[in-house]
Order: structure tokens, then sequence, then C-alpha cells
């Protein structure tokens, strides 16, 4: 009985030193300061923009002026936006689209890894699947507001098409790169044909299923904005093209950067889970 | 329990009539008594992987038969464990998720499996390292796991594929050493396929030397010597020599 006593003891104090690897705040912090003499010649553009916005321009003619609102202003204008919610309101509109077109596209990871395990499926599906891939999502619009009406269905679905292939693709290259060794040792210590499947080839596919999250993701953040311009009423494309019309220039650039900037972010937290979900995946080199 | 038998074993690859066919194994046969470890010994593509895979059952045979107790190998499965020369482990599992996975696959009730991966842990001399990932460990440490996992199961046959192959001189030795001492604690029917003489002695019950292709059994031999096996006893050098002299006869008839 000590026996089973003794891992869990051991279990807890082998924790430390891998946790001990993630760097620390302190050294996090110097990172970034070390890094700061590269943001040299955006701090230099930034401060070109903001004397052609708000001294040469003016000085040429007031209106073009308007066309290249000054960073000074754009930062006021963000400001307010985010204080009156307007910003925040848009940006979870399309981040609501966003993640209900992913469920949905989340589909494409079970049909991947039954294209990449079986060959009969693959050779049904893949033709469909070339014929559809290099259709442009944005190529979609018109099929789509007809079927689905002006809305967020619409919209989901140009979204859902720009991450579908994507996912879809790196599954099947994901599953067909299993070490072949990996699936036969698992059925030699008698793993069943669904325990092989979910136990070894999703696992064993799992990083490149994430990259093509990642991929998926950035396309969907694409075509979300596309969609929204033409078909919307919320959301980040909407926005700015709500903007155009009343030539607010400045909401206009604090949109394209708040859709920049959430894009991002969107990447960077996959990444951040992906390391915490496989680290082991990293040392492969992938 | 684990008798193991070849029986008129041939593998044909391709259409056996076609042009470009493969003759790997041709009427293959030899019997290893339960618990003990024989050694397949010959040179490179003479259808010794081909042998470990159709007794693993991951090939089938063209002819004849691979026995356990007299039951024909047809399907992969904990009673036959295979321990793979690139050691095949699952990166994404820590050390003692790799050994509890076949105890898994045998739906073992959690605590009873808790302290079967901690006995082979122990067994194979991996405390300590029960939360390391394969790719944290050394080439020699991932070949212990590798060993464990396979043993786990408790299978009645346990095959090798040229394991030591990828480590270096000196790790080899020590870990035919660890082999043998981990084999003598828990005896099992070992099928070992190797074209190293010295490991083939060192290690071995009983030897079957391989012809070139088409692979056939040559001679089968029993070590008779006293373990720890030395290799500067007059009894292990007139062995190696004969050992030496059949695979050079395979040389010379090319
Ligand atoms: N899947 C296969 N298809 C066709 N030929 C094969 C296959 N596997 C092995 N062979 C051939 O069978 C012969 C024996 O191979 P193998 O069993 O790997 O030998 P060894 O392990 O002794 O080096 C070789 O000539 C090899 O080319
Ligand atoms: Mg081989």
């Amino acid at each position: 009985m000590s026996e089973s006593e003794t891992p869990i003891q051991e279990t807890r104090i082998n924790l430390a030193p891998a946790e001990r690897t993630s760097p620390s705040i302190s050294v996090r912090l110097l990172r970034l300061f070390s890094s700061l003499p590269n943001l040299g010649l955006l701090i230099f553009l930034i401060i070109a923009w903001q004397l052609a916005s708000t001294v040469w321009l003016p000085s040429i003619d007031p209106h073009m002026a308007v066309l290249m609102p000054a960073p000074t202003l754009i930062a006021k204008t963000a400001a307010a936006m985010i204080a009156s919610g307007e910003l925040f309101y848009h940006l979870t509109a399309s981040l609501k689209r966003e993640a209900m077109a992913f469920l949905f596209s989340a589909v494409a990871i079970p049909l991947g890894i039954a294209m990449g395990w079986w060959r009969l499926v693959y050779n049904q599906v893949q033709p469909i699947m070339e014929i559809l891939r290099p259709i442009p999502p944005l190529a979609w619009i018109p099929l789509s507001i007809l079927w689905f009406g002006l809305g967020d269905e619409q919209n989901e679905f140009i979204i859902f098409l720009g991450m579908f292939f994507p996912i879809l693709v790196n599954t099947i290259v994901g599953v067909k790169n299993i070490e072949p060794n990996l699936v036969r040792a698992a059925r030699s210590l008698g793993a069943p044909e669904y325990k092989v499947l979910g136990r070894v080839v999703f696992k064993g596919a799992l990083p490149q299923i994430i990259t093509g999250v990642r991929i998926g993701l950035g396309v969907g953040w694409m075509a979300l904005v596309a969609a929204e311009l033409v078909g919307a009423n919320s959301g980040l494309g909407f926005l700015i093209n709500d903007a155009r019309s009343m030539l607010r220039t400045d909401v206009i650039v604090v949109g394209m950067l708040t859709i920049g900037l959430i894009g991002l972010l969107i990447d960077i937290a996959i990444r951040m889970i992906s390391r915490r979900l496989l680290p082991w995946s990293l040392a492969l080199g992938r | 329990m684990g008798r193991l038998t070849v029986k008129g074993l041939s593998k044909v690859y391709g259409e056996s009539s076609a042009a470009g066919s493969v003759t790997a194994l041709q009427n293959v046969s030899f019997e290893v008594p339960d618990n003990q470890f024989c050694s397949i010994l010959g040179h490179s593509g003479c259808g010794k992987t081909t042998l470990l895979n159709i007794a693993a059952g991951f090939e089938k045979p063209t002819s004849g038969s691979v026995m356990v107790d007299g039951e024909p190998i047809r399907t992969p499965g904990w009673q036959n464990t295979m321990i793979f020369q690139d050691y095949a482990l699952f990166p994404w599992a820590s050390v003692a998720d790799n050994i509890a996975f076949g105890l898994e696959m045998k739906n073992m009730p959690r605590h009873k499996r808790l302290d079967t991966t901690q006995y082979f842990i122990g067994l194979v001399g991996l405390k300590g390292f029960e939360n390391k990932y394969p790719h944290q460990l050394s080439g020699g440490m991932r070949q212990r796991v590798a060993i464990a996992r396979a043993l786990a199961v408790r299978p009645q046959l346990l095959l090798m594929d040229e394991p030591f192959a990828a480590l270096d001189a000196q790790n080899r030795a020590f870990m035919q050493d660890e082999l043998v001492r981990i084999w003598q604690r828990e005896p099992k029917t070992v099928m070992l396929v190797t074209h190293s003489i010295d490991e083939a002695i060192k290690l071995s019950d009983c030897i079957a030397v391989m012809t070139r292709r088409p692979g056939r059994v040559k001679e089968f031999i029993q070590v008779e010597l006293p373990r720890p096996r030395d290799e500067d006893d007059a009894a292990y050098l007139k062995l190696k020599r004969k050992l030496r002299d059949l695979i050079h006869d395979e040389m010379e008839e090319q």
C-alpha cells in the first residue's frame, strides 16, 4: 500500500521544476524594455504623421486634413468611443459572429480526421473539397444574402467558409503525418480502433489542428470585416463603413486599428493556449 | 505462459508470381519454450522485422503461422507487445501516462493501475521521472519507458526490433545488462531481433541464425552459458566464433 502513496507525493514535488521554466515577470519586463529601441522607426513615423496632419496638410488644403486624422485626434476619438461603450458594442458583435462561426467550422476537425484516416472518406470528399476550396468566401456574399438575408446568419456563414478549409486541410495533414509506429504501439498495447483514433490519432494531429485553427480564425476575421461591410448593422466592419458615409476618418482609423489589434490578440491567445496545452509539440520543433 | 511456435512461416510481399515480388521469409520454423529469451540473428534485409511484424499481428503471413501456446496470432494486442527501435513513446504523455496506456486499454481499475505503473517505473529504474515527457529524457531512459510500457500489460510474448541500435556503445552494453536484469525479475518469452553477435550471446537462451534473403533459419542454437555471461570465457568465445562463421558463410554466398 505504501507503494500507492509515494507517486502522489512525488507528483507534487516534480511539478515545481516544470513551472519554474516559464520566465518570471521581471524577466519579461526586462525583455520588453530591451526591445524598446526597435520601436524607434515606428515612433518617428507617428511623429511625422502628427506633423503632416496638423501642420503640413492644413497649410495646403484644409479639406485634405480630414482625410488624414492626426494620431492625437485618433487617440481622443478612441477614448471617447471606449467611454461611450460604442467600440465595445461593435467589438462584441464581431467577436460573437467569429465565435459562432468557429463553433460551426469545428466540424472540420472530425471530418478532417475521418478524411486523413479512412482512404474511402478521403476519396469521396476530396473532389468536393477541391471544387469549393478555391472559391473565396467573399464570392459567397451575394448568394448567402439571398439565402439568409442580411444579418448575423449571413455574416457567420461567410466567416464559417473562411475558417472551414484551413482547419480541414491542416487536420488532414496532421493525421496523415502521424508517426505510424505510434499507431502500431497503441494497437500492440491493446487499444481498440476507436481509442486509437481518440487517444493517438487526434492527439498526434493536435499541433497541426491548432495551426489550422489559428489560420482559420485569422482568415475568418478578415472575412468577417468584409461580410460586415456589406450586410450588417453592427460590428467593426459596419462601424468603419458607416463612418465613411459621415466622413469620420478618425472613427474609421480607430475601427481599423481595433480590427488589427484584436486579430493579433486572437493569434497570440491561440499560441499561448497551444504552448500551455502542448509543451511536447514545441520540443518536436513544430 | 507463452510457448512460442513459428511453423512453416513464409511471407511474400507483392503478388507471389508477379515480377518485383519479394520473398522475405521462406518456411521458417522454430520453437521457444515458455519464458525463454530468443534472439533472431541475421544480416539486414533477411526478414527479421517481417518476422516480428507477423508475430506482433501487424502483418499477415503468406503461409504458416506464429503461435503462442498453440494459438495463432492474428491481430495486435497486449498478449504480444512490441518494443520499437525508435521507442514510439507517445510524445504528449508523461512517463507514467505512457506506461499506464496499456493498462487503461485493459480497463484496469485506477488504483491498481497506479500501483502497477509505479511498480514498473521502479523496476526499470525511472523513479523520480514519472512526470517527465519523452523529449526530456535521454535515449537510454526512453528505452526504459518503452520496456516498462510493454511489460506493464503482462504480455505472453515480448517482441523487440533491434532495440539498442540507436544507443551509443557504452549505453548499449549497459542497457543490455539492464534488460537481462529486468527480464529475470519479470520472466517473459522474448523474441529479439539483432544483427550483433555479442548482443545475441549476451542476452539469449537460444539464437535463430537467419540466411540472407529469402530468410530461412540456418541454424537454431541453444546457449547454455551461465549468466551473467563473461565475454572472456572460453565457451563464450567458441560460440562467438561459431556464430561468426555462420554469418560469414552468408557473406561468401552473396
Ligand atoms: N512492406 C514491404 N513491402 C515490400 N517489401 C518489403 C516490405 N517490408 C520489407 N520488405 C522487404 O523484405 C525484405 C526483408 O525486410 P525486413 O524484414 O525489414 O528485413 P530486416 O529487418 O532483417 O532488415 C527486404 O528485402 C525488404 O525490402
Ligand atoms: Mg529490420
